[in-house]
């Protein structure tokens, strides 16, 4: 055996090593100057220069070394396992394990109990962090990338300026709420429902558009209501926001310090926690509606008539379906819960600004449709943790100012790791983590469809 | 009028940096049929490799003229940026070559996200100012019409720049590959064209092209920041649309036009809502010319 | 199913009335003043040679194209009269009961057979689902809606031989499987005309008689007419009711299929005059075969041929409509008589 591998190894050898120096070469390129010089500006407010041979050294050892390593290591091992796994695959389908098999109901379940396993884990105060950052910051990603979902993962429509609806959503609360002071129980419906209209307004003109035509055009209504929201000072109050939105209330119990307040009358005592849990079951409740609503969409013929829209335009409208009808409702529908969203963001935070509705947001929940698997719920909620919880518990690494230096600050590197990881995903798993589609209907068994069939849509 | 003359000549400066990077947009996506989002942080990328060459000269060299030092700072910036451009390309584009279409997109969303934030961690949050280049300007004989020497600058290089991109694309045998490409990769790929290498240098000449446009920038203006690169790539983006998307000349037309819409605007009606109006001339050009100015209109074959 | 048998020929009410259509791309005329007509309860089959116009009047009947002049109208059984070119291509389908099939085949290739027959039914359930609310509320009616839907595709399936392949993926199935899952797809929307863009083309000899078989039944057991596009003359001949030729995008025939198969205008149509290509059809047929009905039969069709055009060219000699651009198109028509003469094998054999 060991003399099998031999000869391999050394074939391997010779190339992984051109390849790391190559790989050097280039990494010097690229970064002898970004990396090799730091732009500072001095007290005169002049810049100047300094040099970082060190670090750029590292940088360039760090590709070439990594690249004799991937070339001579990790990609023989790769190949070996995919051969091996391809062996195994072959004599056996193996029945999903139990785990696999309830994952929906076991992921709900534990949903459900996460506050409370957090608060006897940390205690009442402790939990803040952990249900408010980690909980409710996730499942807005994930309820609006199930919004976004039945846009683009159903229909197939590319929508670059989600972010619109979601923005839609939360100054309707925000406005309303302050100048008219309605509660957030009749706004939030409304919020949807203004989220909707607009979708409808200006999907109504865009949606003949093909493609990525579609996609610079929702880019630009989403930038246009963001503009809109800066310049329009006598309402928005333009950069500076909307502060003070009113809080929403458990059916009327705010959650204030007074004798009416939540903690006086169920006799607990005071805590910001049980707003942020209350919040927590709210976005909880939002976003299993949007999958509930998707799920039976799906299984109803407009839901079909997306997907179908999304497979062939040209054939769905040979079967006597209206196209620019349905795309419209896979638009409102979409930018409904997006609005509903929206309000409940403006009502976690007491405070919007146009600072929260970039475009890179809209991205953001694009990537996560995309990186989960365009049509599939559990596919998109994994992306959603993977994604929104991985750069958040990049905060928490405070481990590494000891390893970096006290100078350290991992929140720096967030955006970038985002970014990275983004590729990374992409590349490794080009139709995301569940590439698979599940059939709305069937006659004797439900067969999941591979994703070389699905189409993504063209519109 | 005057007035108006004045506006016209800022409108066709913006335009020409708008052009030169919605070029890059317009190749690759004429080429690949990909919006490579991170175009718009490789020319934010330019302008810093600019400004560092700029910084160098003034530190360690001293005294280089003016001239020299543009030149410098654009070939350099050029080699640079490509070499990012080639890089990133190989990386996170290529592998996703031929699958899903929304892939390569979002790997180039990341990209862009990647490419922006390595800059601020590697050079730090704050505004990049140098001191104004090139100062002086004239006035034309007889109004009061000023043209800096800066716009002169910007408009001549444009000028030559598309004059040689024009000979490289439609004279030369890597042009007439592209456009193989262009039309049918398989096809160019079986009569013998090397179909990944011609990918990979229209990725590297809309990158130099984008480093120029951010030297140009970076002269003009007098800062730049890591967070730059977004909205002159949003609105080259729009350009390329705009004119019709994989179409050069249309890339070159939608700048100017995208340049002149927001100077008009800017001057004669709100400074604050000039991306809404350039914007929403999009939308509405889009509406009544759904594949852009000088697109080919997309054939819808039954 | 309710059976309303008609015999071809017997009622002359036309479903479809093509009068003056014509269609210009820019400076190119694809149809030129066309009128024909397609009898109700008939199977009509619209031949010419390739670029002869015959998918445009597809795209004109069901409302892909806008014509550029003519009138298209179709008459339902129960008297509503439609003009198809005011119409959008949608309600075509909807209201004046059109339903096609395309010539690369375009079904949901990612949805499963019977998911494709449900979204062919999609009018239908979304009336009974209340345009969704009713339906996202779980009210009776959409089910039972819903289980019909279900039993109409079940229906079609087991028509198509398709029922075990039910759950899989559109895109998964066979390309024969894939043409007859279109037809089926296009029936469940309840169509009054039926028009199949070649719908022979890429199937085998089986396959081919299959379809002959699927496409008789349409029209005797649920008397929907169709009207089909084909190059495949085993399928054209021996199904259709009535045959109408196009070439250059006017009419030069349309009749019974015996008198459009004599007729010399045709045959020079699609034989085109020259005499290096009379050759190589003669060469074709001297190659020696066995005794195979179907070279036969081959060897008779092109004898005929032969004869009208020798009669035709002695007829019409010095007529200035004669071109070589013909040459193209000539070659096909003579392969197409070759599988057909094939194709009719199993279908004879049976008889």
């Amino acid at each position: 055996m060991a003399e099998l591998s031999k000869p391999h190894s050394e074939s391997v050898f010779p190339s992984a090593i051109r390849e790391g120096i190559i790989a050097g070469i280039i990494a010097f390129g690229l970064f002898v100057l970004i990396i090799g010089f730091r732009t500072d500006q001095n007290i005169s407010n002049e810049l100047i220069l300094t040099q970082r041979w060190g670090l750029l050294a590292i940088m360039v050892a760090i590709a070439a070394v990594g690249r004799f390593l991937f070339k001579a290591f990790i990609s023989p091992w790769l190949t070996a396992r995919l051969k091996a796994r391809e062996a195994v695959e072959t004599v056996e389908g193996g029945e999903p394990s139990f785990f696999r098999r309830n994952f929906s109901q076991l992921a709900i379940l534990f949903l459900l109990i996460y506050p409370v396993l957090i608060v006897l884990m940390v205690g009442l105060q402790g939990s803040l962090k952990w249900v408010d950052n980690f909980g409710i910051q996730i499942l807005i990603y994930v309820m609006l990338a199930w919004g976004l979902n039945i846009v683009v993962g159903l229909a197939g429509l590319l929508d670059l300026g989600y972010v619109a609806f979601y923005a839609v959503g939360a100054y309707s609360y925000a406005l309303l709420s302050t100048y008219y002071g309605l509660s957030f129980w009749v706004l939030l419906p409304m919020a949807g429902i203004f989220a909707a209209t607009w979708g409808v307004i200006l999907g109504f003109p865009v949606l003949r558009l093909r493609g990525d035509y579609l996609a610079i055009v929702t880019l630009a209504f989403g930038e246009i209501i963001r503009l809109v929201l800066i310049n329009w000072t006598a309402v928005t109050k333009g950069t500076f926001g909307i502060s003070g939105i009113a809080k929403a209330t458990l059916f009327g119990i705010p959650f204030t310090a007074g004798p009416n307040g939540f903690a006086a009358i169920f006799g607990l005592p005071l805590s910001a926690a049980y707003y942020k849990i209350f919040l927590y079951y709210l976005i909880l409740f939002l976003a299993l509606l949007t999958a509930w609503v998707t799920i039976r969409l799906r299984r109803m013929p407009v839901g079909r008539a997306w997907e179908a829209l999304r497979e062939d335009e040209i054939a769905c409208r040979s079967l006597g379906i209206n196209t620019t009808t349905t795309k419209l409702t896979a638009f409102a529908t979409g930018a409904m819960f997006g609005g509903f969203a929206g309000s409940f963001f403006a009502a976690r935070q007491g405070f919007v600004s146009p600072e929260s509705f970039v475009f890179l947001e809209s991205a953001v929940v694009l990537a996560i449709v995309v990186l989960g698997g365009m049509g599939s719920l559990i596919g998109i909620a994994v992306a959603a943790v993977v994604m929104i919880g991985g750069t958040e518990i990049l905060r928490e690494m405070q481990f590494l100012k000891f390893v970096f230096g006290p100078n350290f600050t991992p929140e720096l590197y967030r955006m970038l790791i985002f970014g990275l990881a983004m590729v990374t995903v992409m590349v490794w798993k080009p139709r995301g983590f569940v590439g698979s589609r599940e059939p709305s209907a069937f006659l004797h068994k439900r067969k999941l469809v591979s994703g070389a069939f699905t189409k993504e849509g063209h519109g | 009028m005057e007035y108006f003359i004045q506006q016209l000549i800022n409108g066709l400066t913006l335009g020409s940096i708008y052009g030169l990077i919605a070029i890059g947009y317009t190749m690759v996506y004429g080429i690949i049929g990909m919006i490579n989002f991170a175009h718009g942080d490789i020319f934010m990328l330019g302008a810093f490799m600019a400004l560092i060459v700029f910084l160098i000269l003034t530190t360690f060299v001293g005294g280089v003229p003016v001239v020299l030092a543009l030149l410098l700072m654009m070939i350099v910036s050029m080699c640079l940026t490509s070499l990012w451009s080639w890089t990133i390309e190989r990386i996170a584009y290529r592998p996703l070559r031929g699958s899903f279409r929304l892939a390569p997109l979002i790997t180039a969303i990341g990209m862009s996200i990647a490419l922006s934030n390595f800059v601020q961690v590697t050079q730090g949050p704050r505004n990049k100012p140098i001191p104004s280049l090139v100062n002086s300007g004239f006035t034309i004989y007889g109004t009061n019409i000023t043209i800096s020497l800066k716009q002169i600058v910007i408009i001549v290089v444009t000028a030559v720049l598309l004059a040689a991109f024009w000979y490289l694309v439609n004279r030369t045998s890597l042009g007439r590959a592209q456009r193989a490409c262009e039309q049918d990769r398989k096809m160019a790929a079986l009569l013998g064209i090397n179909v990944d290498r011609t990918i990979s240098l229209t990725f590297v000449m809309g990158a130099a092209l984008a480093a120029v446009a951010g030297t140009l920038y970076l002269m003009f203006y007098g800062v730049i920041s890591f967070s730059d690169g977004f909205i002159p790539g949003v609105k080259a983006f729009t350009a390329a649309v705009l004119g019709g998307i994989g179409s050069i000349p249309g890339a070159v037309v939608g700048g100017l036009l995208i340049g002149l819409i927001e100077a008009l605007w800017s001057a004669y009606f709100s400074i604050d809502y000039k991306d809404v109006a350039a914007f929403s001339i999009l939308a509405i050009v889009l509406i009544f010319m759904p594949s852009g100015i000088l697109g080919r209109p997309e054939v819808e074959k039954v | 199913m309710s059976v309303t048998q008609s015999m071809s020929g017997q009622s002359m009410d036309p479903i479809l009335k093509v009068e003056h259509l014509s269609m210009k791309f820019g400076g190119l005329v694809a149809i030129n003043d066309l009128s024909l007509e397609a009898r109700r309860g008939d199977i009509t089959a619209i031949i010419g040679p390739n670029g002869a116009g015959k998918t445009t009047v597809f795209n004109c009947i069901t409302g892909f194209y806008k014509p550029t002049g003519g009138m298209l109208t179709l008459s339902r059984q129960n008297g509503e009269k439609y003009l198809l070119e005011r119409l959008p291509d949608y309600l075509i389908t909807h209201k004046a009961r059109v339903a096609r099939t395309f010539q690369n085949i375009r079904l949901f290739s990612g949805l499963t057979a019977l998911e494709n027959l449900l979204v062919a039914q999609h009018n239908m359930l979304m009336k009974s689902s209340g345009y969704t609310i009713l339906g996202l509320l779980g009210l009776p009616g959409y089910k039972r809606a819903s289980v019909e839907a279900t039993e109409k595709a079940r229906y079609w399936l087991e028509k198509i031989n398709l029922i075990d392949r039910a759950d899989d993926p559109a895109g998964d199935l066979p390309y024969g499987a894939q043409r007859r899952l279109e037809i089926a797809r296009a029936m469940c929307t309840d169509p009054e005309l039926l028009c199949l863009d070649e719908p022979a083309a890429g199937l085998n000899p089986r396959e081919s008689a299959e379809l002959n078989k699927l496409l008789l039944d349409i029209r005797d057991e649920t008397g929907t007419s169709i009207l089909l596009i084909e190059h495949d003359m085993a399928v054209v001949m021996e199904i259709s009711d009535h045959v109408v030729v196009l070439e250059y995008g006017t009419k030069i025939s349309d009749g019974k299929p015996e008198m459009v198969r004599n007729d010399p205008k045709v045959i020079a149509a699609y034989l085109g005059v020259e005499d290096e290509e009379i050759a190589e059809l003669i060469d074709e047929v001297a190659a020696p075969t066995g005794a195979d009905p179907a070279d036969i039969a081959v060897a008779r069709l092109a004898k005929e041929a032969v004869a009208e055009i020798a009669k035709e060219q002695a007829v019409t000699k010095g007529e200035p409509k004669v071109k070589p651009a013909r040459k193209t198109t000539a070659a096909k028509p003579v392969s197409a008589r070759k599988t057909s003469a094939r194709a009719k094998k199993p279908s004879g054999g049976s008889k």
